[in-house]
C-alpha cells in the first residue's frame, strides 16, 4: 500500500475552503486525545479552551487585543511570503517601530497634541520599515539569506531595547527599575469604552482590507504573486524581483513597527525590556493560518488569539500546562500544510506501483 | 453602549464576588513570572502557596498561573484570577507592577499584594525580603573559605535589589578580609542555565574559587560542584544539584508571609503596606552550613544569629563607594530608602556597574 | 587550571552543539531539501534525552533517545515536503513550533531535576599532559564524534559515490532522476540524518552542557546552526571553523564582561549575531562562491512527472 499523488488538472475550489476545515477538525480531536491522555475530560477541556474565550464581554475584548498586533504583522507577512520574501524578523521590525515611537513621550515628554498620537504612530511605522530595509538590503545587494539575517537582528533589536530601557531611557523616577517614563493623554492610544481594545485593532482591520484590494486587484499585486511563484516568468515580464523584495520588506516592517508601537503605547503604556510575547513569530503561522490572503488572515488571527487565551484559561482552570497551545499551533500548522496539498493533489493508495524502466 | 454593558457584567461579577466571599472559602491567586519547575524564585514562590494550602485548607483555596510574561499579557491574567473571584492575589515579579495597579483599581473590593515593587493604592500592598541580610552570611563564607581570595558573581540585571545583594556580599567578606575581590558578569537574564554555566566557567578560569549568583537556574551550582569550587544556592536549597559544593542557600521562605496576609483578608483586618522583612521574620531562611569546617559554620550562624536579633546590619557604616567618597559614616546604618534606590559599588568591586 | 585553559574548554563545549545540528543540516541541504525545524529537533533531542537519561540513569541511554527523537521529528518534515509536498519553509518553521511545544510538555514533570551527565573521557596519560591534556585528550565522547563525524561527512561528500548522488540530487533532480536514482528515497535518507545530527546537538546540551532539562533550552542554537551552513558554503571544514567561530565570540564575550571591561554587556552579548551577519554578508557577497557551492536545487519540492 503506497501513498500517491495525482495532480489535479485544475485546483479544486471545495478543498480550498475544506482544507482549513477539515485541518481544524483533525487539529480538535488530535487535542482531545491530548486531553483524554492526560486524564482529562476532553470535551470540558475542548470547551474551555475553544468555546469559553468567546462567551464574555471581557474575553472578546481581550481576544481582540490579542489578535490586533497578530493581523497587522500577519497580513504584511502574508504579502511577503507570497513573494517568497521570507521576513522572519518581524519580532524585530515591532521591537524598533516600538523604540522610534516611543522617543516622543521621552523626549517631549510634556507634549500632549492629537498630532502627538499621529507622530507616534508614523514613527513606529518608520522604525520598522528602517529596520527592515537592512535585510533587505543586504538581500538585494550581497544576495545574504533573509531569514538568517532578519532573524539575527530581533535579537540584536532586543537587546538594543533592553540596554536603553535599563540605561538612557530608564524613568529617572522609577527606582532604577528598568522601565520608561509611562506615557501620557495624547501619547496614549485611545480606547474603546473602559476596555483595552485600542486602534490598533481598526487599524488592523483597514491594512487587511487595503492589502486584499492591492494582492486582488492591482498590478503591484499581480506582480508580487508572479515573482513568488514564477520568477523568471516575472523576469520576462518586467518585474523586478529586487523592487518586489524591497517593497515586501518596508511594507511589512512598517506593519510590523506600527504593531509594536500599538503594543508599547497601548497595554503596555510605557517601554519595558519585554514589550512582545513573540507577537512577530506568531504571525508567521498566522500569515500561513489565514492561507497567504489578508482577509483568511483576520481570521487566523482570531483564531490563534483564542487558542492562546483558551490555553491561560485552561492553565487556570484545569492545571494542564500552557504549553499544550503551543503544541497545538504547531499541529495546525502542520495540518492545514498538509491539507493544502488536497487542493492541488489527489491522494490514492495504489497497491502497487509499476516501476519504471 | 458597551461602556455600560460592561460596568453592568463588572458591577454583577462584583457583586457576586463579594457575596460568594461569604459563603465559600477564600480564593487566593499567584501570578507567577516563571515555571514553578525553575527550583528558584518561583518554585519558591509556589512553596509559600502550598504552606498557606496545607495551614488554612479548611478557608482558603489557591489558583496559580505561572510564566506570566511581563508586559500586556500580565494584565490579562492578574484580571482572569480577578473574575475567577479571587479575593487575595498575590504577583511575584518586578515587572507586574502596573498591570496589578490597574487591575486593582477595575477589581477594588480585591486585595493584591506586588513583589518586590513600590507602588501602593488603597488595595495593593507591596511586600519584599531582605535578601542582602543573606548575603553578608555568604560574603563571610566566602572569604573564610576562599583559596585565592576571588569570589565570582552571577547577576541578572544591575537594579537595586541586585546591587544591594552585591554590595551585601563584599561586605560581608571584607570583615574577613579586606582585601577580599569579587568579579561580576552580567548575563541579562534571570533565567538562562546556558549562560549561566558559561559565566561560571569563565570566572572559574579568572580565579574564582567561590561562586554566587542573583539569576534562577542550578546550572552554576552544577559547574561548581564538577569542577571542585564551592558556591551558594539562590532562592532555594540547591543541595540536590552541588552535593560537594553547596556551603549555604538563601531561601525565599514566603510562607510566613502568606499566611499571615490571608488570615488578615479572613478576619478583615487587611491594609495595605510596605512589608520588607528578612531574617529576624524568617522571610530569609539560610540552608543548613554544609562542606565547611566547624569554625566556619559556628561563625555563620553567629552572625545569623546577630542579623536576627537586630544586633548587626551588614549596611553600616562606614562604608565607601568605589569612587572612595564616604556613603555612611561610622555608627550609621543605611536607611531603606537609599537601600531600594542603590545605584553604586561598593569599593572592593572588580569593575564598573552598568548604568 | 588557567585562565586560557578554562576559556578554551568553555568554547569547545559552547561549540559542540553547533558543529554536530550544522553538520546535519548541511548534508540535508546537500540533497536539495532546507529544513528550518533544526531548533525544534534539537530540543526534542534535547528532552528525550534527558527524560531517557534521568529514568534509566544511563547518560548512554540518553545519547540514543536523543538520536531517535531528532530523526522521529525529521520524518515527520520528510513526509510533509517528500510525499505531500508542502511548502518546505513553512513546515520547517511548523517543526520548530511543534518541538518547542511538545518538549516543554513532555519535560514538565522533569523541570528542576538533577540530570545524568555524561562523563568526560579520561585517556590514560595523554590526559595528564598539562594545558593540552585535558584539551585534546579529556573531552566527553560526544566532542570526538562530533569531529569525527565532520570529517566523516566531508570524505562520503567528496570521495565517494553517496557523496556523488547526495549531489546530484541536490543539484539537479530532473537528471538524477532521470539516471534512475531515487531522488525522493536519498531526500527521506539525508533529512533523517540531518535529524540524527539534531537531535544529538540536543542531548549534549541536556547532558553535558547544563545538565538539567529548562524549556527552550536550545536558546536559538538551531538558527545559528542554519546560519552556519550557509556560512560554510556547504563545506564540511568550513562549519567546523564557523561553529568555533562562534563558539568564541560567545564566550569572549563573558570573558570580557568578567575582566570588568566597562562594554555594555548588551553589545558583547549580540556580538555573536552581528559577527554572524557579518559572516554571511560576506560569504554571500562573493557570488561566485555561492553560486559554485548552493546546491541549485535547494527549497524546491520534487514532483516527478506522474
Amino acid at each position: 500500500m503506497m501513498l500517491v499523488l495525482e495532480r489535479r488538472a485544475a485546483q479544486s475550489m471545495a478543498m480550498t475552503f475544506l482544507s482549513p476545515a477539515l485541518a481544524i477538525a483533525i487539529t480538535v480531536v488530535i487535542g482531545g486525545v491530548i486531553f483524554t491522555s492526560l486524564g482529562l475530560d476532553p470535551l470540558k477541556a475542548l470547551y474551555i479552551y475553544f468555546i469559553e474565550p468567546v462567551t464574555s464581554l471581557w474575553s472578546i475584548e481581550e481576544v481582540i487585543v490579542k489578535a490586533a498586533p497578530l493581523v497587522l504583522i500577519g497580513v504584511g507577512l502574508s504579502v511577503c511570503f507570497t513573494a517568497n520574501v521570507w521576513n522572519i524578523g518581524a519580532e524585530g521590525q515591532l521591537t524598533i517601530g516600538a523604540l522610534f515611537g516611543a522617543v516622543i513621550p521621552i523626549y517631549f515628554t510634556g507634549w500632549q497634541s492629537p498630532l502627538v498620537l499621529l507622530l507616534m504612530l508614523v514613527l513606529g511605522a518608520l522604525g520598522g520599515a528602517l529596520f527592515a530595509a537592512i535585510p533587505a538590503f543586504l538581500k538585494t545587494r550581497f544576495n545574504a539569506n533573509e531569514i538568517l539575517t532578519s532573524l539575527m537582528l530581533v535579537y540584536v533589536a532586543q537587546l538594543l531595547l533592553d540596554w536603553l530601557v535599563r540605561g538612557p531611557w530608564r524613568d529617572p523616577q522609577g527606582y532604577n527599575f528598568p522601565q520608561s517614563v509611562p506615557f501620557e493623554g495624547w501619547q496614549l492610544l485611545p480606547v474603546l469604552g473602559e476596555g483595552r481594545v485600542h486602534i490598533g485593532a481598526f487599524l488592523a482591520v483597514i491594512a487587511a482590507l487595503v492589502l486584499f484590494f492591492m494582492m486582488d486587484r492591482s498590478l503591484r499585486g499581480f506582480e508580487i504573486r508572479v515573482v513568488g511563484r514564477a520568477p523568471r516568468a516575472g523576469a520576462f515580464a518586467g518585474f523586478a524581483e529586487k523592487r518586489v523584495i524591497w517593497f515586501c520588506f518596508l511594507l511589512s516592517g512598517a506593519l510590523a513597527g506600527l504593531a509594536g508601537l500599538c503594543e508599547v503605547a497601548g497595554p503596555s503604556g510605557q517601554l519595558q525590556p519585554n514589550i512582545s510575547p513573540g507577537y512577530g513569530f506568531t504571525a508567521i503561522i498566522v500569515a500561513f493560518l489565514g492561507r497567504l490572503n489578508p482577509i483568511g488572515v483576520i481570521f487566523a488571527g482570531i483564531l490563534l488569539a483564542i487558542s492562546y487565551l483558551g490555553g491561560e484559561a485552561v492553565q487556570v482552570e484545569l492545571g494542564i500546562s500552557d504549553k499544550t497551545a503551543q503544541v497545538f499551533q504547531g499541529i495546525l500548522l502542520f495540518l492545514i500544510l498538509a491539507c493544502d496539498t488536497l487542493i492541488h493533489y489527489r491522494v490514492r493508495f495504489a497497491s502497487a506501483v509499476v516501476k519504471q524502466a | 453602549m458597551r461602556n455600560i454593558i460592561g460596568s453592568i457584567v463588572i458591577g454583577l461579577a462584583i457583586t457576586i464576588a463579594g457575596t460568594a466571599h461569604a459563603a465559600d472559602k477564600l480564593k487566593v491567586g499567584f501570578i507567577y513570572v516563571g515555571p514553578i519547575g525553575d527550583h528558584g524564585w518561583s518554585y519558591q514562590h509556589d512553596q509559600g502557596r502550598l504552606a498557606l494550602e496545607k495551614e488554612l485548607g479548611d478557608k482558603v483555596e489557591t489558583v496559580f498561573v505561572e510564566k506570566v510574561a511581563e508586559g500586556p499579557d500580565a494584565e490579562r491574567a492578574i484580571t482572569r484570577l480577578a473574575r475567577q473571584k479571587a479575593g487575595l492575589i498575590f504577583t511575584t515579579s518586578f515587572g507586574f507592577m502596573n498591570p496589578t495597579l490597574k487591575v486593582a483599581k477595575k477589581f477594588p473590593k480585591v486585595k493584591f499584594e506586588h513583589a518586590t515593587g513600590f507602588k501602593r493604592s488603597k488595595n495593593v500592598g507591596t511586600y519584599n525580603a531582605r535578601f542582602y541580610e543573606g548575603r553578608y552570611i555568604n560574603g563571610k563564607i566566602a572569604a573564610k573559605m576562599s583559596k585565592s581570595g576571588v569570589a565570582g558573581y552571577i547577576a541578572s540585571f544591575p537594579i537595586p535589589e541586585v546591587v544591594m545583594g552585591i554590595n551585601a556580599f563584599i561586605l560581608g567578606a571584607q570583615t574577613v578580609n579586606p582585601d577580599f575581590k569579587l568579579k561580576v558578569v552580567w548575563v541579562n537574564s534571570w533565567f538562562d542555565p546556558g549562560k549561566e554555566a558559561d559565566a561560571a566557567k569563565v570566572l572559574i578560569g579568572q580565579g574564582a574559587d567561590i561562586l554566587t549568583q542573583h539569576t534562577d537556574s542550578t546550572a552554576a551550582m552544577q559547574i561548581a560542584d564538577e569542577k571542585g569550587v564551592h558556591a551558594f544556592g539562590q532562592a532555594s536549597d540547591m543541595i540536590k544539584f552541588g552535593p560537594k559544593a553547596q556551603l549555604t542557600a538563601i531561601i525565599n521562605n514566603w510562607a510566613p508571609y502568606y499566611i499571615e496576609r490571608a488570615k488578615a483578608v479572613l478576619n478583615g483586618t487587611w491594609k495595605s503596606v510596605g512589608s520588607w522583612k528578612g531574617l529576624t521574620a524568617g522571610t530569609v531562611k539560610m540552608a543548613a552550613y554544609t562542606n565547611m569546617p566547624a569554625g566556619v559554620s559556628k561563625m555563620a550562624a553567629e552572625t545569623e544569629a546577630k542579623i536576627s536579633s537586630g544586633e548587626l546590619h551588614p549596611f553600616q557604616g562606614p562604608i565607601y563607594k568605589q569612587d572612595g567618597s564616604l556613603a555612611v559614616p561610622a555608627g550609621k546604618t543605611l536607611g531603606d530608602g537609599p537601600l531600594l534606590g542603590m545605584n553604586w559599588y561598593v569599593k572592593g568591586v572588580d569593575g564598573k556597574l552598568p548604568k | 587550571m588557567s585562565a586560557v585553559e578554562a576559556v578554551i574548554l568553555t568554547i569547545i563545549t559552547a561549540s559542540t552543539p553547533l558543529l554536530l545540528a550544522a553538520v546535519g543540516e548541511l548534508v540535508t541541504e546537500r540533497s536539495g531539501v532546507l529544513n528550518l525545524g533544526v531548533e525544534g529537533m534539537m530540543i526534542m533531542g534535547a528532552v528525550c534525552g534527558f527524560v531517557a537519561a534521568h529514568v534509566t540513569g544511563s547518560a548512554a541511554v540518553g545519547i540514543l533517545a536523543g538520536l531517535i527523537a531528532g530523526i522521529a521529528m525529521s520524518l515527520i518534515f520528510a513526509f510533509l515536503t517528500q510525499t505531500l509536498m508542502t511548502s518546505q519553509v513553512a513546515t520547517g518553521l511548523a517543526l520548530t513550533l511543534l518541538g518547542l511545544g511538545l518538549s516543554g510538555l513532555i519535560g514538565e514533570s522533569f523541570t528542576g531535576q538533577p540530570g545524568v551527565k555524561l562523563a568526560a573521557l579520561t585517556i590514560p596519560v595523554l590526559s595528564g599532559i598539562p594545558f593540552l591534556g585535558p584539551i585534546l585528550f579529556g573531552q566527553d565522547i560526544l566532542v570526538y564524534l562530533s569531529l569525527a563525524l565532520t570529517a566523516a561527512v566531508a570524505y562520503v561528500l567528496f570521495r565517494t559515490r553517496t557523496g556523488l548522488i547526495i549531489s546530484a540530487v541536490g543539484g539537479n533532480h530532473h537528471s538524477a532522476h532521470a539516471l534512475g536514482y531515487n531522488v525522493i528515497g536519498v531526500r527521506y535518507a539525508c533529512i533523517a540524518f540531518g535529524g540524527a545530527c539534531s537531535g544529538l546537538a540536543g542531548a549534549y546540551l541536556s547532558l553535558v552542557y547544563t545538565p538539567q532539562w529548562i524549556e527552550n533550552m536550545s536558546a536559538g542554537r538551531g538558527w545559528v546552526a542554519l546560519a552556519l551552513v550557509v556560512f560554510a558554503t556547504w563545506i564540511p571544514k568550513r562549519v567546523l571553523i564557523g561553529a568555533y567561530l562562534f563558539g568564541t565570540v560567545w564566550i569572549m564575550g563573558l570573558y570580557v564582561q568578567a575582566l570588568g571591561v566597562a562594554i555594555p554587556s548588551q553589545l558583547l552579548s549580540s556580538l555573536p549575531y552581528l559577527v554572524t551577519i557579518a559572516a554571511l554578508i560576506i560569504i554571500s557577497g562573493n557570488r561566485t562562491i555561492t553560486k559554485v557551492n548552493t546546491p541549485a536545487c535547494i527549497g524546491q519540492p520534487f514532483a516527478p512527472e506522474r
